[in-house]
């Protein structure tokens, strides 16, 4: 029998997610794609929390904001991806270690 | 006419001194060397009415103005003259007027010499307010005046670094007397409660056997008072322990060494203890250390005369022992003896200093007397006035008649004081002055005998083109030589005749001790002639040393080469305080510098504060690494203590 899937789980699955895609931004020193998927991991686990708590507490508005972030997600990666390529051929890499112009 | 005296040199100093440079060097001659003149004939012309006179009037004051009025101090401008101040007026304006005249021809060269006579005026002046003071305070003031125009006139050459540091260390020694000088005035304001001459004379007796608070020690009142004022006496007239200044004075211009260090402002510690002779009565032990350290100076200096080579420094010495002479006789209590001695020592130490000033100025400015010899023949006058001078110095002359140079009757009066003097410390003056005689006899000689007589030294050059001084230089010799031979014949009965005769001739300007002059007058006879006998002795060890056999000094100085060396180089007088003084307060402004200058206040608070901020902010700047996940992971702290804060505390602090 499965179990009752309650709103607990998807916050669990949300939190999981959303941890996975933190450290994935910290751990991570190879190149910034990683990071831009990354913050995509993030977003969706806020997307999985939005449709949660629409469904539990029945009110779309949770839903339509999850497509509205889809939207915003798909064109940040868009944007994000083009930057990195313009920054790929200005620097000759996109190596994290070797991004850090803003140093002091 | 007082007035005349004393403003006249000011005047002459203002005019050289500020329109030096637009009336031209001649006129500012011109004008001060008339103003002193004329300044020192009216002091002749006040001494014999004061002095001679049928007493009637003993004292004149002259006031100038209300100086100062504070509280219960009404102080007043008053010139006041009675025979002390008489004879010291004459001693100073007849030696200044006559370095005046003399300056003329030994400047002639110098291109600032306006200068030189508005200073040589100024001094004049500083000592006429010196000598006519009526208060401690107006004494005081002449007294720092004099100080100063002796700073500015040995470092006249301000471009020799020798003369620049003679002046200062002049200026310093003179200080730590002028503080003791100082303190005695405070003291005697305390304990006598008035500045004011007559009035703090007449406190004394009331004073007697009080005690004051020094150095938080009961003390005798008068004692402090006495010794304080002494201790200024001892730095400006050069006595043993503060006399180092005088010597290195040399390398002031030649004239003022004979006006300044050795007839007049040297002798300003002699006045001023002859004035506040009742404050030092007051207390034997005061008398007794003024007998002492007068002894010890006229030995000491003394002993160092004899092997100086520089022309000037033994003369300089020389002064240094007779003013040694002059404060044995005031700590005797024979006040008109030591008054005696300045008199008639100003005109024949004058008469030396300006004699060597011919001759070095007849050697182009040679100083040494290695150096000379035989110039007997090129400047027979020179030579006669120096004769003169040293005979009058060491005291030639006949004991018992009225026969013999200025400073034979002057020198054997002390003599015979310090014999008169009960105690060790009577024995001790005495016999240091013998002895001291005996070696002013010897160097004075050997001065003579190595500049004038004997074989030149000199290079042919110069000795072929030494040449007698011009008349505007010999002309003040001649004068000061009349006053060199006559000074003591003619006024010892006043000095130091009868007592009656002293009595007259002072009034009350000073005190006259009745018992020590005719102890003195009393004394046996080999007394008498002890100073004589002393002479003689020299004055044959001089002659046989450096004429009949001249190897001797060498072969003496290289059998007893410690004692040549200590006397060579001034009883290590000098390295001793450079030990003492010198050398510590250089560590001391050394540490105060690296230490804690440089170390404590720039490096560790002014740098170390910008280090510090520096370092700060170095730690800070490495925040900014420049990497994405350094500043998300901020961002996500920030963000997750935010939350939590909202949390846990409702966003409540």
């Amino acid at each position: 029998m499965t179990p009752d899937i309650a709103i607990g789980h998807f916050l669990t699955v949300g939190a999981v997610l959303f941890t996975i895609g933190v450290f994935g931004i910290f751990l991570n020193r190879k190149n910034v794609i990683v990071i831009l998927m990354s913050v995509e991991l993030m977003l969706l686990a806020v997307n999985i929390n939005f449709v949660a708590f629409s469904g539990h507490l029945n009110d779309l508005a949770g839903q339509v904001f999850a497509l509205l972030i889809l939207t915003v997600a798909a064109a940040e990666a868009a944007i994000g991806l083009a930057i990195i390529v313009i920054f790929y051929r200005n620097r000759g890499s996109i190596a994290i270690d070797d991004i850090n112009v803003m140093k002091g | 006419m007082i007035q005349a005296i004393v403003f006249f040199p000011l005047i002459g100093a203002l005019v050289a001194g500020l329109l030096g440079s637009r009336i031209g060097h001649r006129a500012s001659e011109i004008i001060t060397s008339t103003l002193l003149v004329i300044a020192a004939l009216l002091s002749w012309w006040v001494l014999f009415p004061i002095a001679f006179g049928d007493g009637a009037q003993e004292v004149i004051k002259v006031e100038i103005m209300r100086w100062i009025s504070v509280g219960d101090l009404d102080l007043r401008w008053v010139l006041r003259v009675d025979t002390l101040t008489a004879v010291m007026l004459v001693v100073v304006t007849s030696v200044s007027s006559l370095v005046h005249i003399y300056s003329i021809g030994y400047m002639a060269d110098d291109p600032s010499r306006s200068r030189f006579f508005a200073y040589l005026s100024l001094f004049t002046f500083a000592m006429l307010m010196l000598v006519t003071a009526d208060n401690f305070l107006q004494m005081f003031f002449g007294w720092e005046g004099v100080g100063l125009a002796s700073y500015l006139l040995i470092g006249f050459w301000y471009k020799k670094p020798s003369a620049n540091a003679a002046a200062i260390k002049a200026f310093v020694v003179n200080r730590v007397g002028d503080f003791g000088f100082a303190l005695g005035i405070f003291a005697a304001f305390i304990v006598l409660g008035t500045i004011d001459f007559d009035t703090a004379f007449s406190a004394v007796e009331g004073a007697k056997g009080t005690s004051i608070s020094f150095l938080s020690m009961n003390l005798d009142a008068m004692t402090v008072v006495a010794l304080l004022l002494f201790m200024g006496a001892m730095g400006k007239s050069a006595q043993f322990l503060l006399h180092t200044w005088l010597p290195d004075a040399m390398e002031g211009p030649t004239p003022v060494s004979a006006l300044i260090h050795a007839a007049t402002m040297v002798t300003a510690g002699v006045f001023m203890v002859a004035r506040l002779g009742p404050i030092f009565e007051a207390s034997a032990f005061a008398m007794t250390v003024v007998l002492v350290v007068g002894a010890t100076t006229a030995f000491v200096a003394a002993t160092i005369g004899l092997v100086q080579n520089d022309i000037k420094r033994v003369i300089a010495y020389s002064t240094m022992s007779q003013l040694g002479y002059m404060f044995v006789a005031l700590g005797a209590g024979a006040y008109s003896a030591g008054i005696f001695h300045l008199f008639t020592h100003a005109f024949f130490k004058a008469l030396l200093f300006l004699g060597a000033g011919a001759v070095i100025h007849a050697m182009h400015h040679e100083q040494d007397m290695r150096k000379m010899g035989g110039l007997r023949k090129k400047i027979p006058l020179t030579y006669a006035m120096m004769l003169i001078g040293t005979l009058a110095l060491t005291g030639v002359g006949i004991p018992g008649t009225s026969f013999g140079f200025a400073g034979f009757f002057s020198k054997d009066s002390i003599i015979e004081a310090a014999f008169a003097v009960d105690g060790w410390q009577g024995t001790f003056a005495f016999w240091s002055l013998v002895v001291a005689a005996l070696f002013t006899s010897f160097y004075s000689w050997r001065l003579i005998h190595l500049t004038f007589h004997g074989k030149s030294r000199a290079d042919a050059h110069t000795y072929e083109h030494a040449h007698e001084s011009p008349n505007v230089m010999m002309v003040p010799l001649y004068l000061l030589g009349v006053g060199a031979v006559l000074a003591g014949v003619l006024f010892y009965d006043q000095f130091f005749g009868k007592e009656k005769y002293i009595e007259a001739f002072f009034a009350h300007s000073i005190v006259i001790n009745a018992a020590i002059i005719d102890a003195a007058h009393h004394v046996p006879t080999w007394v008498k002639w002890s100073a004589t006998y002393a002479m003689i002795l020299g004055l044959f060890t001089a002659w046989f040393m450096y004429i009949v056999a001249p190897k001797t000094p060498a072969k003496l100085a290289s059998t007893m080469p410690w004692l040549y060396q200590f006397l060579l180089n001034k009883w290590y007088i000098d390295e001793l305080y450079d030990f003492l003084f010198v050398k510590p307060a250089f560590k001391v402004g050394n540490f105060l510098w690296k230490r804690f200058d440089d170390d404590l206040i720039d490096k560790t608070i002014v740098e170390g504060l910008g280090h510090r901020v520096q370092d700060i902010t170095n730690k800070i700047v490495k925040l900014q690494s420049g990497y994405l996940y350094h500043y998300a992971f901020v961002m996500l702290i920030g963000i997750a203590a935010l939350l939590t804060w909202v949390v846990v505390a409702g966003g409540m602090l």
